[in-house]
Parts: C-alpha cells; structure tokens; sequence
C-alpha cells in the first residue's frame, strides 16, 4: 500500500480525479448491466462523456488561460464532422470498428486544434471582450458554412458544392456525404460508454500534465499578470496559441464522441450552436473556474439532474441562468468576498475553540 | 434600379444596428463592459409593444413609450442588481459571464411567457411606401420610419453628451473614473443613466427591427444584437460617430452579401468581417488607440 501522505498534494489531487470518474463509470456500468437505468438515461451516457470533455477543455481556456471561448461548440463541430465524414468514407476500408474510430480521433482532434491555431494567431492578441465575440462569431460561421456545404464521392473523386446536392454531379455509383441541412446520416455508430470514459480519462491526463508542468505555470501566469509574465521572458503568444489550441482539439474530441453515437449529424443551433458554448460555459462557472474537477462534477450534475427531474425540463435552462449569475456575484463580486472572508474567518475560529 | 434599392435596404437595416449599436458603445465606454444582453432588451422591448398592442388594444405610439419605459426600467434593474456588485471584480471576465447570463435570463423568461412559437409582429409603424422612378424603386415606410429616426437619435444624443451636464458627466466617467469621483460626479448614477439611455433606444430599435421583419420569437434580439456589436467594434468601441458608420457599413454589406454572394452566407460575411477589422485595425474606424500604460 502506497502511504498517501507521501505523496505530493497535486498528484495526490489528480489522483482523486481519477479515482471520481473510475467509480462513476463503475457505479454506471453495475447500474446499468443490472438493468436499474431507464433507456433515456442510457442514451444520455456518451453524450455526457462528451459533455465532461467539452467541460475540462473550456475550463483549460476559461480558467488556466483566463481567455473567454464562446465557440467551444464550433470546434466541437468541426470535430464532429470531419471525423463523421472520415468514418463515413472509410466505412468499407477499414472494417475494424476500434481502428477506425482511432483515426476519426485523430482527425477530428487535428482539425478543431488546426481551426483553434487558425482562430487563436489572429484573436490571441485582443484581450477578453473581443476574443469572446471573435470566438462566438467563428462557432457561428462555422454553424453557417456546414449548413450549405454539399459533399459526394463517387468513382471519380470528391465533388464539392455549396448549392444543393443535385449540383454535385455525382455519377450513378455516388453517395453524397454530407448533405448541407441534413447534415450526414449513417455514421457509423462507435462510440460507447467505455469508449467515452477512456477519453474522459485521456483529456484529463492531458489537461491535469499540462497545467502542473512548466508550460503550465508559463500560461497560468501570463492569467495572472500579462504584463509581469512578459517581462520574465515568457512567450505570450506561444503559450496562448498552446492552451488555446490544446482546448481546441479536446473539444474536436469530444465532436468525435458525440458525433459517432448519432445516427443523423446536423449543424443546429441547438447542439453545435451558440446555446451550446453557453451551457458548457455554465458547467465550468459552477464547477469553479479554473477546477478541473469540478467541471466533471458539474457536467454530470448539470446532464443527469433535468433528466431525474422531469418536471423541471420546462425551467431547465432559466434556472442554468439564474445559477450562472448568482454564481458569479457570489463569488467574484468584492463585497461578497469580503463578506464570505468574514464569515469564514469566525468559522475557523468556532472551530480551534472547539478543538 | 435593383442595386439603389439594395442600397436603401442596406441602410434601413444598418440604420437599426446603428442604434442597437449605440447602446453597446455607451456602455462600452463608460463601464468598460460588453452588456451581452443588450440585445434581449431589444426582444423583450418588443414583446412588450406587442402586448401592449393586441393585448390592450393601445395605439401604436403610447406601446412604444410604454416599452421605451420598461425596458429603461428593466436596464436599470439589470445594471443595479448583476453588473454594479462586479464592477471592481478582480477579473474582468466575471461581468462578462454575467452579462451572457442576463442575456439567458431574459431569453428564457420571454420563452416562458409567451412561448417558443413565432409571433408576427402587428403593424406599429404605418407609413404609405414612396413610389419613384415609374414605380422601379419603391421605398417602403418602414425604411424611411427607421433611417429618419437613427438621424435624430444621433444627432439628439451628440447634443445630449457634449451639452448636457449629465452627458458631460458621462465623457469624465469614461475618461476617468477615479478622477471623476473625485470631482464630483456621481459615478453610479451616471453608469446607470447610460445603461438607462441604452435600454430606452433598444426598445425602440426593437419597433423598427420587428417592423421591418415581422417575426418574433424570444431569440429575435440575439443575432442582431451580436451584429450591432461588431458595428461597434467596426467603427471603433466607445465612439458615438463610430457606431453610426460601423452600422451603416454594416447594414450595406449583409444586405448585399444576400443578393450578391449567398443569402444563408450572410451571418457569416458580417462575421468575418469583424474578424478580418480586429486583424488589421483593432481599434475600428473611429476608435481612439490607447497605449497601455505599464
């Protein structure tokens, strides 16, 4: 048995992370092999996976970086689709579901984290405001441009048209891939459970070595003071772009998972839209900005909770705002701070006279 | 013909961004906020003229100085209760947050009242359309309602700023907090008649919006109000002048990116845009350029 107090707090913290999701899933998986979960809940189990990732990696920009994402969605999007139309092609060339799903990954991740580089050269030089409304206007654009893009394949090669499918001038043996509105339908659907939690388990490895490494404390400082972190010698703009396009690419992850458990694939405002940076943002703002692990309890909290709650669906999203608000005032507003600094004060105090 | 009528299209609209866009920059520069939810006042201002219309059966212009009302009252609320406490806040990204969400808040209670369905919005501006050139160009009243009054606001509310000791007040606040607390000014109270003024020309910017598109749904002042904000940014955040061209030029540009480019690209034009203004000048057109101090 390893002696706990040995090791050093971060890991010893990192580790708690892990234990948390590994008992999740076990307490799940017996749950559900016991047949003691509803259908509905079943089917939200990979959505939520998606949902943590999506939730660990805005917390990277939001709460490590100190940036705001508003387009967590749009890179989720371009995950989506990109690894939704790689599976979809290679289908019948790679039959072994594992070893394509290995590669949409790999894609998916690679081009959200290309989009995030892209989006962050430019953006990554404006401060707060404007890097919301610039990364709020790409998950928009991107919603706009996979709602008008037509792709088919036949034996010629890919045919491109922003038009409507009949324009693609497909031959008699093609398909048409993705179908502007309707999105891509027949995905192949590989994501599991098991699969979804593995990942969760590979974002959080990445996110928890990234933030207790050099690079880390290099971005964790540019948050705290730009000016102070530029004038040790620290590479601004590298470790932006870095953070940035690290949250970017788990986001694409995340696409991938969510995109390979849907039969049919759309850019809607619902799931890749604006609705859906903010319902992510509110994962990480209750989960404590800038605490991994509160993001994983928060997203499980925030998904599974409306669903036990049925009743409650209607209020759903008014009560995300009202939490998302009185969250905020309370813990960054001066007054309260000072006020809970008071009262925590008195109640240390409560507690060394009782002791 | 085709292109002036365009034209007169795009100006019509980007006169309303023009307005909608006055209240991001005033608030912009006096509190150094994005209010996120500038744009579900819109909305919300122009459930209210709704209501007040087929609900009570009130004439046109008493529901539009009733929602002008409302939704002043209601910026003051929103500043006083979620934005005044955060103010000091060691971040700058928690007023933010908050701002998005107010912005949610309002959606979902709009949502809630009366309903995901669209509503058409009845009539408020009735105004014969002006026929010219044989009937090739007709401009509707609508148009002509709404690029007539984005000229007065304007012009009212520059008298306003550089006349008016409130509106002077305003300048001191946005130039110097600090100094302006100590000479004097009320600074909570002034931050709170911007976001008054701002609410009040949102509601009506929701009239001439809804009047020229009449469809309403609780995420109606969502979209144009993102856009308003990039003609913000477009003519440079905290400018009076600036918000008019930057929603002027915008207006044009999304109109003709419909009929030239692709009418479903149209969001997407106006975007890359601001995305392609913030790479070459920050600043926007008018902006000032501040030099950070170390």
């Amino acid at each position: 048995m390893i002696n706990m107090k040995k090791i050093n707090k971060t890991t010893r913290s990192n580790l708690t992370t892990y234990a948390m999701i590994l008992v999740m899933f076990l307490v799940m998986q017996t749950l559900v092999s016991t047949g003691n979960v509803s259908s509905l809940l079943q089917g939200l189990l990979v959505p939520l996976c998606a949902y943590i990732i999506l939730a660990v990696s805005l917390n990277l920009t939001v709460g490590i970086l100190g940036e705001l994402s508003l387009g967590h969605a749009g890179f989720m999007c371009v995950g989506a689709f990109s690894s939704a139309f790689f599976s979809k092609c290679m289908a019948d060339v790679i039959p072994v579901a594992g070893v394509r799903y290995f590669f949409a990954l790999c894609i998916g991740a690679a081009a959200a984290g290309l989009c995030g580089v892209l989006v962050g050269i430019p953006v990554l030089r404006l401060k707060g405001d404007y890097l919301a409304i610039v990364t709020l206007a790409f998950g928009e654009i991107i919603k706009n441009v996979m709602n008008i893009l037509f792709i088919g394949k036949d034996s010629a090669g890919f045919h491109f048209s922003t038009k409507d499918s009949r324009s693609l001038g497909l031959l008699e043996d093609g398909e048409v891939i993705i179908n502007g509105p309707q999105g891509i339908t027949g995905t192949p659907k590989d994501s599991t459970f098991l699969i979804g939690v593995i990942l969760i388990f590979v974002t959080l490895f990445i996110v928890l070595n990234l933030i207790h490494s050099r690079s880390g404390r290099a971005i964790m400082s540019i948050r705290d003071n730009r000016i102070a972190a530029e004038s040790v010698g620290i590479n601004i703009t590298k470790y932006k772009l870095m953070a940035f396009s690290i949250s970017a690419a788990l986001a694409g992850v995340a696409g991938v998972t969510y995109a390979h458990n849907l039969a049919n694939l759309t850019a809607q405002p619902k799931n890749f839209g604006y609705n859906m940076s903010i319902m992510i943002l509110v994962f990480v703002v209750l989960g404590g900005i800038g605490n991994i692990r509160g993001s994983v309890i928060a997203a499980v909290i925030l998904t599974l909770l409306p669903e036990l709650l049925r009743g409650l669906s209607d209020y759903r999203m008014l009560i995300y705002a009202v939490v998302l608000i009185a969250m905020m005032l309370f813990n960054w507003s001066p007054k309260a701070i000072e006020w809970r600094e008071k009262h925590m004060a008195r109640f240390k105090r409560n507690n060394k006279k009782e002791a | 013909m085709s292109f002036i009528s365009y034209l007169i299209n795009g100006i019509s609209l980007g006169s309303v961004y023009a307005i909608i866009a006055l209240g991001y920059t005033m608030v912009y520069g006096i509190a150094k906020m994005l209010n996120f939810a500038h744009g579900d006042v819109i909305m919300i201002g122009a459930y209210v003229v709704m209501a007040a219309m087929t609900g009570m059966g009130l004439h046109p212009a008493v529901a539009i100085i009733l929602a002008a009302v409302f939704c002043t009252v209601l910026g003051i609320v929103i500043e006083s209760v979620a934005y005044r406490p955060l103010l000091n806040a060691a971040s700058s990204l928690a007023v933010l947050i908050t701002a998005i969400g107010v912005s949610y808040l309002l959606q979902n209670i709009a949502l809630l009242v009366f309903g995901a369905n669209t509503i058409s919005f009845p009539k408020a501006l009735s105004l014969p359309a002006i026929s010219l050139a044989d009937g090739a160009l007709t401009i509707t009243g609508e148009a002509i309602v709404t690029i007539v009054s984005c000229i007065v606001i304007m012009v009212v509310l520059n008298v306003f700023i550089h006349e008016s000791k409130a509106g002077q007040a305003m300048l001191a606040v946005s130039e110097d907090k600090g100094a302006a607390q100590l000479m004097g000014i009320n600074v909570n109270g002034t931050i709170a008649l911007t976001f008054a003024i701002g609410s009040a020309l949102a509601a009506f910017a929701g009239v001439l919006l809804c009047s020229a598109y009449p469809t309403l749904t609780p995420y109606t002042g969502a979209m144009p109000g993102i856009k308003a904000f990039v003609a913000a940014v477009f003519g440079g955040i905290g400018s009076i002048p600036g918000a008019l061209i930057g929603g002027l030029l915008l207006g044009i540009i999304e109109i003709f990116g419909k009929a030239y480019i692709s009418s479903q690209m149209a969001d997407a034009i106006v975007f890359g845009v601001l995305i392609l203004i913030l790479l070459v000048k920050p600043t926007g057109i008018l902006g000032k350029n501040i030099q950070e101090k170390v």
